[in-house]
């Protein structure tokens, strides 16, 4: 039963990607040309609660529901990691004007091309983990 | 209630996707959605090629339910919440689209790239094949995609995810300028 918390927090979420239209391919577009503050407040305004969420959260040393400890996992350090890995990242967002939540979601709107998107980057994501050890981290 | 057939500001969507953090933190999980990908590479065996993929996927399976949940919350929305998927961007946009050929009231998305049968055109493969790549391939190299890096890496003020969003736009930027007039021009 404890599993269906996540089945409704992920129907929550999409249907806030798809309310936001932060699933549109038009929407990526907007926001990669600067014509837009749409998903630039939606990110920003996410980002500034989320901040006071986390400081939150450190400051009253909070617990999770089952009182364990917040998982914050500190990222590893690292430049050339993120910023290669990033701009790949980016490179794939503008072209399916898709990250990975809004992929599930446009799925589910009936977008049945973005199955082939996700097969897609399954593969890259098992590209990836076969040359990891080859790769700058 | 009108207004929930209507488009939500981002003044409302911005705080309900800090809202889906803070309740997958205080669940004890956290708010990054492309570890999914992963875990279905794991499923489905990749751990024979690579031990990266060798993690006991019972512990992360609850980021499928979240994409599961996602992909319904997408149905719920297109079915019962939506008068119109026709997305009113800025005039700018629209005629910047054009020039690339693209008309921008397709609904969400230009299904007249975004299309099984465009999987055989050119720019179709690039855009769909290729795209879907390198956002598995990107996010999993970075650690992360928006949600781990934009929203919950920032919010914990975190360096290395300042440096992820710099190159998601070094990425997002060279793709939307230079790519797609060649692919599309």
């Amino acid at each position: 039963m404890r599993k269906l918390i996540y089945i409704l927090l992920g129907i929550f979420f999409g249907i806030v990607m798809s309310k936001s239209e932060a699933i549109s391919w038009y929407r990526i577009q907007e926001m990669f040309r600067f014509q837009s503050f749409h998903m630039y407040g939606i990110i920003g305004s996410a980002l500034v609660l989320g901040i006071v969420l986390i400081q939150a959260i450190k400051y009253f040393n909070l617990k999770s529901f089952q009182g364990s400890d917040i998982q914050l996992n500190p990222k590893s350090p690292s430049i050339a990691r993120y910023l290669i890995g990033g701009t790949c990242f980016g490179l794939g967002w503008a072209l399916t004007g898709a990250c990975p939540g809004p992929i599930f979601v446009l799925i589910g709107q009936g977008y049945l091309a973005f199955i082939v998107v996700l097969l897609s980057a399954v593969l890259g994501t098992f590209t990836y983990g076969l040359l990891r050890d080859k790769l700058p981290h | 209630m009108e207004w929930i057939y209507q488009p939500w500001p981002w003044y409302v969507s911005g705080p309900l996707i800090t809202l889906t953090m803070a309740a997958l933190l205080f669940a004890g999980k956290t708010f990054g959605v492309s570890s999914n990908l992963r875990t279905m590479c794991s499923i489905a065996g990749a751990g024979k090629y690579s031990d990266f993929f060798k993690l006991d996927w019972k512990n992360d399976s609850w980021n499928l339910l979240f994409v599961i949940g996602a992909l319904l919350g997408g149905f719920i929305a297109q079915q019962y919440l939506t008068e119109s998927n026709i997305v009113l961007i800025s005039a700018t946009t629209q005629s910047d689209l054009q020039h690339l050929g693209i008309d921008s009231k397709e609904g969400y998305v230009p299904t007249s790239i975004f299309s099984i049968e465009q999987l055989f055109s050119f720019s179709g493969f690039v855009m769909m094949v290729l795209g879907g790549f390198l956002i598995g391939f990107g996010t999993r190299y970075a650690g992360g995609c928006t949600s781990g890096h934009a929203i919950t890496g920032l919010s914990n003020l975190q360096f290395p995810s300042l440096i992820a969003v710099i190159g998601f736009f070094i990425g997002g930027l060279v793709s939307t300028h230079f790519l797609l007039p060649l692919f599309l021009g």
